[in-house]
Parts: C-alpha cells; sequence; structure tokens
C-alpha cells in the first residue's frame, strides 16, 4: 500500500531535513476539509466518492466540514440557480485562509445544459475556481482526480498565496475583500 | 355526486354574466371559458359560492402569451368542484401595454403566491394584491422572462458565439 511519500529532503540516521514549506504543504494536502455543497445528481457522485467503495477519507479528507470557517474546499456540485449565486459567494467569503475551490460537473462550471436565464453560467461568475471536473454527472473517478488536483495545488503552492499581488487582483476582481 | 354537465355550467355563467361570457369551448379534459377581466372576482365569487356549483378549489392560477394578438396576455384560473369532481377553465385575456387584473384573493387564499409568479413571469399586474413582487427570479432582473420577446438563453454564455459553430 502506498502511503503518503515525504517531500524532497536530506535525510540520515535519526534525522530528516526540509523546508518548512513543503512540510506545510504535505501536513495541508493530506488532511483538506471539503465543505460539499451539493445541489443536484453531481452530489449523488459525491456520495458514492465519499462512501466505501471509492472513499475520499483516503486522501485524508475524511472529515467533512459543514461549516465554512472550517472548510479548507469548497466543492460546488451542481446547478447553481442565480438566486442561490449570493449564497454560494457568502459561503466562500466565511472560508478562511487557505481556501480552494473546485467545481463539479457541467453545471458548476459552465451552466452546463441549462442555458437559460435562471441558471448562472458557472461558479466562476461569482467566486475564483481552482479545479474544474467535467462531465455530467462526473464519475467518483473524476471527482478523486480533481481532488488530488487540488492536493497538488496545497503541496505546490507558496504558504503566502493570499498575500501576493496576483491574489489579490483576482480577489479585487471579485469585489471580495 | 355526478359531475356536472358542461351545458348546465354554460347556462348558468350565461345567465348570470350575460355580457361578461366571451366564448366556451369544450375541450377534451373540461370546460374553457373565456371572459371579461373586469368582471373576474365576481365570477369567481359567484363559481365558489353557488350551491350547485361550489368550485372552491383554485388548481392553478397562471398566464400566457400570444404575441402578436390583439390581447396578448391571458390569466388562466383551473378551478375544481371537489364534491362533484368538475372541472374548468377560466381565461381572462388583457391587452399588453395595461394588463391590469384584480386580484383573486379575496376568494381564494392560494391565488396570493400563484398571482406573484404570474406578475414576476409575464408582468401582469394584480389590482388590490398586497404583496406584488418577484418570487422565484432574482429580484433584479428586468425582463419577465416568460414573454416571448426575452431571449431565453443567458447572454453571459461565452461558449455558444455564432464563430465558434462556423456561422
Amino acid at each position: 500500500m502506498k502511503t503518503v511519500s515525504p517531500p524532497a529532503g536530506v535525510e540520515g540516521p535519526g534525522f530528516f531535513a526540509t523546508s518548512l514549506d513543503q512540510i506545510i504543504g504535505t501536513a495541508r494536502a493530506n488532511s483538506l476539509w471539503p465543505l460539499p455543497f451539493a445541489t443536484s445528481c453531481c452530489g449523488i457522485e459525491f456520495m458514492a466518492t465519499m462512501a466505501s467503495h471509492y472513499d475520499l477519507g483516503r486522501f485524508g479528507a475524511e472529515r467533512l466540514s459543514f461549516s465554512p470557517r472550517q472548510a479548507d474546499v469548497l466543492m460546488v456540485m451542481g446547478t447553481i440557480a442565480k438566486k442561490m449565486a449570493p449564497v454560494v459567494k457568502q459561503v466562500y467569503e466565511q472560508m478562511a485562509e487557505p481556501r480552494w475551490v473546485m467545481a463539479v460537473g457541467a453545471c458548476a462550471s459552465s451552466g452546463g445544459i441549462f442555458d437559460t436565464y435562471s441558471v448562472l453560467q458557472g461558479i466562476d461568475e461569482i467566486v475564483p475556481v481552482d479545479v474544474y471536473v467535467p462531465g455530467c454527472p462526473p464519475r467518483p473517478e473524476q471527482i478523486l482526480e480533481g481532488f488530488i488536483q487540488i492536493q497538488e495545488l496545497a503541496k505546490n503552492e507558496s504558504l503566502r498565496r493570499r498575500n501576493s499581488e496576483e491574489y489579490k487582483q483576482l480577489l479585487a476582481k471579485y469585489q471580495i475583500a | 355526486m355526478a359531475k356536472i354537465p358542461n351545458s348546465v355550467l354554460i347556462e348558468k355563467l350565461q345567465s348570470k354574466f350575460p355580457l361578461a361570457i366571451y366564448g366556451t369551448d369544450e375541450a377534451s379534459d373540461m370546460l374553457n371559458v373565456v371572459a371579461d377581466p373586469t368582471y373576474n372576482v365576481e365570477i369567481l365569487q359567484y363559481l365558489f359560492h353557488e350551491p350547485s356549483l361550489k368550485f372552491q378549489f383554485l388548481t392553478a392560477l397562471c398566464g400566457i402569451h400570444y404575441p402578436g394578438t390583439e390581447k396578448e396576455l391571458g390569466v388562466i384560473c383551473h378551478l375544481h368542484s371537489l364534491e362533484t369532481n368538475t372541472r374548468m377553465r377560466l381565461k381572462f385575456f388583457l391587452p399588453v401595454q395595461n394588463p391590469v387584473i384584480r386580484t383573486a384573493i379575496s376568494v381564494f387564499m392560494t391565488a396570493n403566491w400563484m398571482e406573484r409568479e404570474t406578475y414576476d413571469f409575464y408582468g401582469i399586474i394584480f389590482e388590490g394584491h398586497p404583496n406584488l413582487k418577484r418570487i422565484l427570479n432574482v429580484d433584479e432582473m428586468e425582463a419577465f422572462p416568460m414573454r416571448k420577446e426575452f431571449p431565453l438563453e443567458d447572454p453571459n454564455r461565452l461558449d455558444k458565439q455564432d464563430k465558434y459553430f462556423g456561422r
């Protein structure tokens, strides 16, 4: 069985040296708490993803957080109507840094088949998205792959991502303070 | 109790409201009656209280849009007389420049949300409604989306531009 591999570093008898960035990145990546925002069939696929057969717990996401304050990953799964857009935005604003967003399925990514006046054409109209998972609905394997991509981001991103000029500009574009 | 025959219904309505009943149509499922919108409350009240009719359940109240006709917008009430299990439709047509009709809340409390929905999607004004504001769509919406002149598709969609389809 493959366990989490340690980050690159210097190893000797009784000691291991690496950078703090990488230690924290590894720790974060393997203990992400997802906040599932499930509105339709993609949410059903997510239930399968969480259950024993696919088991998202293998990736350190055993514990779902239904409070945005403690969540690391916002997983938006399903059609978001325009009337629900302020709710999604509020949930995102309540999450603490570092935070990532995953748009699961065609609807959350682009509006999907619901090209209509009442449906948001992708959640990236209101919050920045890190990973898009295609599919209608995506299979649990695809959701897992999307989650692994989030883990890669958590491992390799600068710990001071939120202080970077680029990130500040991104949030300003969405009018999120 | 047996169903109220359509002929009896038509006769009763026409003798009570000789000028307000514009036309009737015996559709396969239930009777359609087109009537004068200025008498909508009186007609509903009569159908509700008349002991031989008792249409006391408002199944649905909705709008309809026939663009290009003289009276474009319509309000349709589906009524159900539970004792006799008789159903009927009442249709009131309104000009698009001034789509105003009185609220049916004085007869059916359940008309409240259905009238709000009809206002939300068709822009039909229900005079006397206590809370006539949008119910399903976002408050900022400027159009009445079920009217045919309003585009159904969202203008923000970026992947449906003609250039991607060689048009």
